[in-house]
């Protein structure tokens, strides 16, 4: 099968081409659409839709079973990030409850490119990726929020996502998994 | 190995996809005089064989044609009806085509529909707690194997019985699921996939299957 050898290469695609690519994306929808809060909201929404699709190709290459805790379900993000976007982003400042963590990039392929516009300031340029962990995460039933605290765009040292789990979907749960 | 049918049933239990792979057709033709030594079933859907199995024509399968004519229900292509055909003695000497039923698209979405509950009452029966769904399911003459993805969507798998590494070969129909459905952007979830791409390579795979086994797919 042709897809076989470009699954042992961890990379594809030219990174920059991405970052170009959703770079074209977001400054075309910022042309469309003026209001800057609207946009991170079509952002988010463009990511929640791509992550339900992800997540079956994310569980069918790695045959990851069903996480029953926080922590493993962070190691699976982590791996994700390996796989999707090659950079391995540090899962650090655990709530008590264990119930949120934060994952720090040094490094985001999505804005490799990128200085905000002083207008700008309210624009979550990557929002892409929360929208993206929410959308796959309700897929195997876990709904979460998601949301940037630190970005590299604003002047931060780090990109840190936050994760917070709000629920378990139990009647979304298919029958002979729960 | 021989792959009868590849199916997938979404989350909410519907059909999504079904193929029907190398089923071999069995078709019987036979001259018949009067009276005919074969009783007859006369539904208004289909003719059938009732009883008194003969020369490969077994009970159950249905009537295609008469005399070449193709039988549509309980009507010939003509407009005639197929029972007034075969009771009228002077019509005979009657050359009468037999095959195998073959399920039409409705019956297969009602049968899926119909695994889904099944499947459901499986993993509750069991006497040991959290327990999956069917996974096997055995007959004298097909096995169905089934795998359910994290997410809910299963993907279905008739074959001949005693074949082993059937897992392999469905967890690769997911990858293709998830290659070529779920990344084709016309493509909405939870709908029927018409998608030619993924056609193609299950057929690809399930060829590559039925010569060299599941060994060759690597991992």
């Amino acid at each position: 099968m042709s897809r076989q050898a470009s699954r042992l290469d961890p990379k594809k695609v030219n990174s920059e081409f991405l970052t170009l690519t959703y770079g074209a994306l977001v400054t075309q929808m910022l042309r469309d659409i003026e209001n800057v809060e609207d946009v991170n909201k079509q952002l988010e929404r463009i990511g929640y839709n791509m992550g339900m699709r992800l997540i079956e190709d994310f569980l069918a290459r790695t045959s990851a079973t069903r996480c029953l805790e926080m922590r493993e379900t962070a190691d699976r993000i982590q791996h994700a990030f390996r796989i999707y976007l090659n950079v391995q982003p540090t899962i650090t400042n655990w709530s008590p409850a264990s119930d949120e963590f934060s994952l720090q990039f040094e490094t985001n392929p999505l804005t490799e490119f990128v200085e905000l516009p002083p207008d700008l300031t309210n624009l979550r340029y990557s929002s892409i990726i929360s929208g993206c962990i929410r959308g796959a995460l309700e897929m195997v039933q876990l709904e979460v929020q998601c949301w940037f605290v630190q970005d590299q765009l604003k002047g931060d040292n780090v990109t840190e996502i936050r994760v917070k789990f709000i629920r378990r979907l139990e009647d979304a749960i298919p029958a002979g998994e729960d | 190995m021989i792959i009868y049918g590849v199916y997938i049933v979404s989350k909410s239990g519907g059909l999504i996809f079904n193929l029907d792979n190398n089923v071999p057709r069995i078709e019987h033709e036979k001259t018949f005089t009067y009276p005919l030594d074969l009783m007859l079933d006369y539904n208004p859907k289909k003719v059938s064989v009732a009883f008194n199995r003969k020369d490969g024509i077994n009970v159950g399968h249905v009537l295609v044609a008469v005399n070449g004519t193709q039988v549509n229900g309980a009507t010939l292509e003509d407009g005639r009806d197929v029972k007034e055909v075969l009771e009228n003695a002077e019509n005979y000497p009657l050359n009468l085509k037999f095959s195998r039923p073959k399920m039409t698209t409705n019956e297969k979405i009602f049968l899926a529909s119909m695994f889904y509950p099944l499947f459901a009452i499986a993993s509750q029966l069991s006497p040991e707690p959290k327990s999956s769904g069917i996974e096997t399911l055995e007959t004298d003459s097909f096995t169905l194997h089934c795998f359910q993805t994290l997410t809910g969507v299963k993907f279905i798998v008739i074959s001949e019985t005693g074949l082993s590494g059937m897992d392999i070969l469905l967890r690769k129909i997911y990858e293709l699921y998830s290659d070529y459905a779920l990344k084709n952007p016309f493509y909405s979830l939870e709908m029927p996939i018409r998608c030619e791409l993924f056609d193609n390579k299950l057929q690809a795979l399930l060829d590559l299957v039925e010569k060299t086994g599941t060994l060759n797919l690597d991992k």
